[in-house]
């Protein structure tokens, strides 16, 4: 596999390796740090990578891990198992919550609140649009795990929410 | 609220991860039960803002000139490995072989001096009205006329059986160094044999092959610290047949 190879499936996957590294990290240089980081852990480890597996999900999963070893990833990860359960089940029914009435930056504001965990699973799922063995292969978890992960971060998403339509002037 | 049984399924339901039959009992369960059906329109609605909403962070083209330089300079680094290991050895190869050729030309270049110049010995040599100083057909008086003469002695073959006769000898010179120039008969053709000593410089690197050049046919070798020339008018094969009974005599 040459590097003109690597450049042909790695670079169209630029806009998105930066916007969930934007999202994990949560700052535009660290981000930055992450991508380049990510592009030339790949490019090295390129002669390695399996032809007919998935390419976005072995260089999301590069990015993932760059992440968690990075100093930010280090701390947002240090959240403990029981306050993502608490989390997840303080949440309302879906109902409960009009997300169509709920503009974007506040849904943004509530998926940085959200624990690390969560908000990649989220991001890999809807903004991604990754099948769960999709989302399996880059957080390296069985599909079991993506199923039940998946389903408290959106009950603890909608917790959030609905914290903030409280919260919020125009409030329900 | 969802049913109890039915939530855990509804995730996978409209994450489209569910296999059609179960997919088909979902949704029949959907149009039997409000509230699941509730539940199901705000999972799909979550999906859609968080598509939307998730798609926030652009990179700035200077970044993105970046990325692209960066695999292209590492596709340029991987190219100048390759480089490395290709075009170094091909570099030397070129170095060497102009090296090479440069020497090559010199030496040919040295080695057609020298032939000429044996050849202009050889033709004077013949155009003088004595072309020797010491006539004789024996060897046995042709060597040791050279003694004291030049800073060397040699031997000389018997001819005795060969079409090859002792003219005679004399004394000449060759890039400033004294020799010993005999003068062979073949036939109707006069050949001459120059000895000189090897000093490793201007007649070092001669072919030991016979060589034609300005229409004479030159031989050289050495042997036993010295350098041996035969050069004549005649063909290649009479050459080596001279040069042979020489190297055997030497």
């Amino acid at each position: 596999m040459s590097a003109a190879a690597f450049e042909e499936l790695a670079l169209p996957l630029f806009e998105q390796l930066y916007n969930f590294a934007h999202w994990l990290a949560q700052d535009a240089s660290e981000a930055e740090d992450l991508v380049q980081e990510t592009y030339a852990k790949a490019l090295r480890a390129f002669s390695g990578f399996q032809p007919g597996t998935n390419f976005q999900a072995w260089m999301f999963r590069i990015l993932r891990n760059t992440f968690l070893t990075s100093r930010t990833g280090l701390k947002s990860t240090a959240v403990r198992d029981d306050e993502i359960e608490t989390i997840a089940s303080t949440a309302p029914n879906p109902e409960t919550v009009l997300l169509e009435r709920a503009d974007h930056e506040m849904l943004r504001q509530a998926l940085t609140e959200l624990p690390v965990t969560f908000r990649e699973i989220l991001l890999l799922c809807e903004v991604e649009e990754m099948s769960y063995e999709e989302i399996a292969q880059v957080l390296a978890i069985p599909i079991g795990t993506v199923t039940s992960r998946l389903y408290r971060a959106r009950k603890a998403l909608r917790a959030l929410m609905v914290e903030k339509f409280k919260g919020a002037p125009h409030g329900v | 609220m969802a049913c109890e049984s039915w939530s855990a399924k509804l995730d996978a339901y409209v994450d489209g991860e569910l296999s059609p039959s179960e997919s088909k009992d979902v949704a029949t369960h959907l149009r039997e039960c409000t509230s699941c059906a509730a539940y199901a329109l705000g999972l799909v609605q979550m999906k859609r803002s968080i598509a939307a909403a998730g798609k926030r962070y652009q990179p700035g083209a200077e970044f993105r000139e970046k990325i692209q330089k960066t695999i292209g300079t590492k596709r340029q680094r991987g190219g100048s490995w390759y480089w490395k290991i290709v075009a170094i050895p091909a570099a030397l190869v070129l170095i060497l072989s102009v090296a090479v050729n440069l020497y090559v030309d010199r030496e040919k270049a040295r080695r057609e001096r020298v032939y000429s110049e044996l050849a202009d010995l050889h033709v004077a040599t013949l155009a003088s009205g004595s072309p020797v100083d010491v006539i004789s057909t024996d060897r046995h008086t042709v060597k040791p006329w050279f003694q004291g003469k030049i800073p060397f002695s040699f031997n000389l073959p018997e001819l005795q059986g060969t079409d090859f006769t002792l003219v005679g000898g004399r004394i000449t010179y060759l890039a400033q160094s004294p020799g010993a120039h005999l003068i062979y008969r073949l036939r109707q053709h006069e050949i001459s044999v120059f000895i000189f000593q090897d000093r490793g410089d201007e007649t070092a690197a001669l072919a030991s092959a016979p060589v034609s050049t300005l229409s004479f046919t030159v031989e050289g070798w050495k042997k036993k610290g010295l350098r041996y020339f035969v050069v004549g008018d005649v063909g290649a094969q009479d050459i080596e047949s001279l040069s042979k009974l020489l190297r055997d005599a030497g």
